[in-house]
């Protein structure tokens, strides 16, 4: 009965790599070829008695856009943001597993978590500007990790904006509230944020969900241009999107990376049947 | 890249490279602690309170048995040596039943109206007038009492006192029915809207939804405020040492004058009663009384407030 | 019952009367309270403002009903709640925050948790026990300025720490994740996000708590500390002092009808300076409440 029903269900547009492709996605070879900025190993996650990911086993490698894609719950926002430990956050969680970064381990007790949080940027789902001015958003990291002189801290805020590809858009305004910018602008002014901790990994949890299309559009824009620069990992549950930004993307079902592989490939050729049934929208 | 701004602070000034072990950051740890001590500070006064009562009763009770404390039918430390504390837990339940049949019900309908039946703007100015009305201080309770209320029962019922225990009752009730109404409304509101519109979706009227499904759903959180609004009643004090008199009665009618755990208080530490001897010790073990009643009241009423928390969480 | 009968029956009629009948009488119970509570305040205006002038502000207690004032209780009741508010806020604030951003949810924060709550409901008089016993007698401050303060302290600060508590439970917690995400510590995301962004409702409580501290006579009573008859203005912490509540519990318990008066005065001046207080609470909930829309 329910296989008949969705026998019916149009299957040709929906797989992505139908769109044309602007900006070249960065070859097999070429992610085999780079080293790992991160590597992760045998991962568990648990809320509670609830295991939330399962023996996750990925490499990220270094200056490429990897993308985490599947249905809600899947595990995606959970394992990306083990890579800044914001999972710390939450009460009676457990991690099991390694995790390295450039060559160094960022579990356990002894590792300094807010020193990772400088290098590991992250971007959210909902834009979340703090209640200050642009200027003291963009400043707001430096400063916290010491960076005095408003001159410095100026010269910061400017290259991260324009890295953001918000400058020409609020040079004038760097005093107003943060709230008073559009949403588009919030987000980017979020990555800005980020951007100026100076960090090598930039972590982002949907950062285009809420967004209209031609937001979304600037912000797909600016992850190109990004990923020459830092290593970037991007949680989506838009597969268009997947496709049209990234270089590697993971599928994640039910708290295990079902599949991870160059995005050309595995748009085009999943090796597992699960991984195609989601990417042609028979489920999720 | 090496020349560009962002990176005036390389990473070995950001990083975790060659930081295997975490550094300690004295500040945020002092913070921390400091922050724990606030905290403890609530803890280390109710363990003060405890202490400074059981140690002064203690020495009381070396002198009257706790029998003859619970059980005497006479309050009359000074002048008789009878330590009998019946009398004022009597005057304390009279001037609180009093006060509840006056706040309980106006404070429920009130909160009904304003949460069912009235519009957001006349809400708007009901809650504000009642959270300045819960603001206004006992003596000035204490002082209507006397001035206006007393009278008032005097000519109603001519053979009340001066002082009796209706006044006391009246003002009590007014003092705490804004907070009455305040919390029952806070309950009622949390009740959700789906429930209302199932009912009403079955052709129910409004009195129907109120009272059949609204107030029993947001029942516990109601009892919950009568018995933090019957607590508040025992524990005050100036309205009642002003308007009750200062005679321990043991007796049932509103009209005498009676006098209450609060008021008792209250008239020793006024006089120069030297520390040390009985009657000093006895503000102790009266108040450990009163501490243990409001206690247990307050602590039912958490009972039934995380009774609440379950049912919409 | 008849099936489709949409039209009003004997028994749809008399149900809808109940139900009007039972609007009306919660619109009386609403309107009695409200009135009854109205017409008290009135008559204390109609008792004390002719007794209302500069000699009641200027004078100290008096034999002589005309000749009394509350220059001495006026005077110990601001210092009373200024060294409240001081010792108060950075106390009861520091417990908000430890129990909102620092203590991991366990027994021991439910534990302080039910414990505020319970303190909360402690009549007043029992701190003024608790004053008597630790602040007046074990730490010999005897009958100060200093001793009421701190007793006044231990009344306001569940108060203090239940309203900064809902103020920081209010602050999206996008804010401070986007605070850690940048590298901040736990303190650096407090101080710099967090309670900024609170102040505003833990501004609104402490005034509440200020404006209780200042109607509260029952805990200073007890302590034995306000004594009545101060002919003096008191100037440093550690006098002896009056204060404005006891003063007029003082005059209002005595049986010439000129002290009534004299206390209907002085509470309309204690009246004035709580309302003062809560236009000031109100005016920064508007004010800079206003300012941040998340």
């Amino acid at each position: 009965m329910m296989q008949e029903t969705t026998i019916d269900r149009p299957i040709m547009p929906l797989r992505p790599t139908s769109f044309p492709r602007e900006r070249p996605s960065r070859t097999a070879d070429d992610l085999a070829g780079r080293p790992p900025k991160i590597s992760v190993d045998h991962l568990n996650f648990y809320y509670g008695p609830k295991q939330a990911l399962s023996d996750v086993t990925l490499m990220i490698p270094q200056h490429c856009v990897t993308a985490l894609i599947g249905p809600s719950g899947c595990g995606k926002s959970t394992f990306l943001r083990c890579l800044n430990r914001m999972n710390d956050m939450i009460d009676n969680t457990r991690v099991e597993g390694e995790i390295i970064l450039d060559g160094r381990s960022i579990l356990g007790p002894k590792v300094d978590v807010v020193a990772l949080r400088k290098r590991v940027g992250m971007v959210f789902q909902k834009s979340n500007p703090f209640p200050k001015s642009v200027f003291e958003n963009v400043a707001y990291g430096p400063r916290v990790a010491g960076v005095r002189g408003k001159s410095v801290l100026y010269e910061i805020v400017e290259k991260s904006l324009v890295r953001a590809a918000l400058w020409d858009e609020v040079k004038d305004r760097l005093n107003d509230s943060a709230l008073q910018l559009s949403g588009g602008q919030q987000q980017r002014l979020c990555i800005a944020r980020a951007l100026a901790t100076n960090p090598d990994v930039l972590l982002m949890d949907e950062p285009a969900s809420a967004l209209d299309p031609a937001s979304t559009s600037r912000i797909e824009d600016l992850i190109f241009e990004l990923r020459d620069r830092y290593t970037i990992v991007i949680v989506t549950h838009n597969m268009q999107q997947a496709a049209r930004v990234s270089d590697q993307t993971a599928f994640f079902y039910q708290g295990e990376l079902i599949e991870a592989g160059s995005t050309n490939e595995l748009f085009t050729n999943p090796a597992r049947k699960q991984t195609e049934d989601y990417i042609t929208g028979r489920f999720g | 890249m090496s020349n560009s701004v962002i990176d005036v602070a390389p990473h070995g000034r950001f990083g975790i490279e060659g930081q295997a072990v975490r550094p300690r950051r004295w500040g945020e740890q002092v913070i921390g602690v400091a922050l724990f001590g606030c905290a403890l500070v609530s803890i280390l006064t109710t363990v003060g309170i405890v202490i400074v009562l059981v140690a002064e009763a203690a020495q009381f009770f070396r002198e009257v048995s706790i029998w003859e404390f619970l059980t005497g039918t006479e309050w009359s430390p000074k002048l008789e040596n009878k330590f009998g504390i019946l009398p004022l837990l009597c005057g304390t339940l009279l001037v609180m039943a009093g006060a509840a049949v006056i706040a309980l019900p106006i404070g429920l309908l009130s909160a009904i109206y304003l949460s069912e039946y009235a519009s957001s703007s006349v809400r708007e100015v009901v809650k504000p007038v009642l959270e300045v009305l819960a603001g206004i201080p006992s003596v000035v309770f204490g002082y209507l009492a006397i001035v206006t209320i007393s009278p008032l029962v005097r000519t109603i019922f001519p053979s009340a006192g001066v002082f009796n225990a209706a006044s006391a009752s009246i003002v009590v009730g007014f003092m705490v029915l804004p907070m009455v109404v305040s919390l029952s409304e806070d309950i009622l509101r949390a009740v959700p809207r789906s429930l209302r519109e199932a009912a009403y979706a079955l052709g129910a009227t409004k009195l129907d939804v109120t009272v059949k499904v609204v107030v029993p759903a947001a029942i516990s959180g109601i009892v919950a405020a009568f018995l933090l609004a019957l607590s508040r009643a025992i524990g005050e004090t100036m309205a009642v040492a002003l308007a009750a008199g200062n005679r321990p009665t043991l007796t049932i009618n509103p009209l005498d004058e009676v006098q209450t755990m609060t008021a008792y208080i209250v008239q020793v530490s006024q006089g120069d009663t030297p520390a040390g001897t009985l009657e000093y010790r006895t503000i102790f073990a009266v108040g450990l009384a009163l501490f243990v009643t409001t206690m247990f009241l307050n602590v039912l009423a958490q009972w039934f407030v995380a009774r609440v928390r379950e049912k919409y969480e | 019952m008849s099936q489709t009968a949409f039209e009003t029956t004997a028994y749809s009629r008399r149900r809808a009367r109940m139900s009007q009948a039972f609007s009306v009488l919660c619109l009386a119970a609403t309107s009695l309270g409200v009135l009854v509570l109205i017409l008290l305040i009135w008559e204390i205006l109609w008792q004390g403002l002719p007794w209302l002038n500069a000699r009641l502000l200027t004078s100290f207690p008096s034999m002589y009903p005309e000749k009394a004032g509350i220059a001495a209780a006026l005077v110990s009741s601001l210092w009373l709640i200024t060294l409240t508010a001081l010792f108060s806020v950075p106390i009861g604030v520091g417990a908000a925050v430890y129990l909102e951003e620092y203590a991991q949810a366990s027994r021991w924060r439910s534990l302080v948790q039910l414990n505020i709550a319970n303190l909360a409901g402690v009549p007043s008089i029992v701190y003024g026990i608790l004053g008597l016993g630790l602040f007046v007698r074990a730490l010999a401050l005897q009958r100060s300025i200093l001793a009421g303060s701190l007793t006044l302290t231990l009344v306001v600060l569940p108060i203090v720490i239940l309203a900064a508590q809902e103020s920081l439970r209010a602050v999206p917690n996008s804010i401070r994740q986007a605070s850690f995400a940048l590298g901040a510590t736990r303190w650096q995301t407090v101080w710099h996000q967090v309670l900024p962004a609170a102040t505003p409702g833990i501004m609104t409580g402490v005034i509440l708590a200020i404006s209780r501290a200042m109607g509260e006579a029952a805990p200073l009573v007890a302590m034995g500390a306000a004594a009545t008859f101060i002919t003096f203005i008191p100037l440093s912490p550690i006098d002896e002092f009056s204060a404005l509540p006891v003063q007029i519990y003082d005059w209002a318990s005595r049986p010439q009808p000129e002290y009534h008066h004299v206390a209907a005065a002085a509470i309309v001046v204690l009246l004035t300076v709580l309302i003062l207080l809560n236009a000031t609470a109100v005016y920064v909930r508007y004010r800079y409440g206003k300012r941040i829309r998340w």
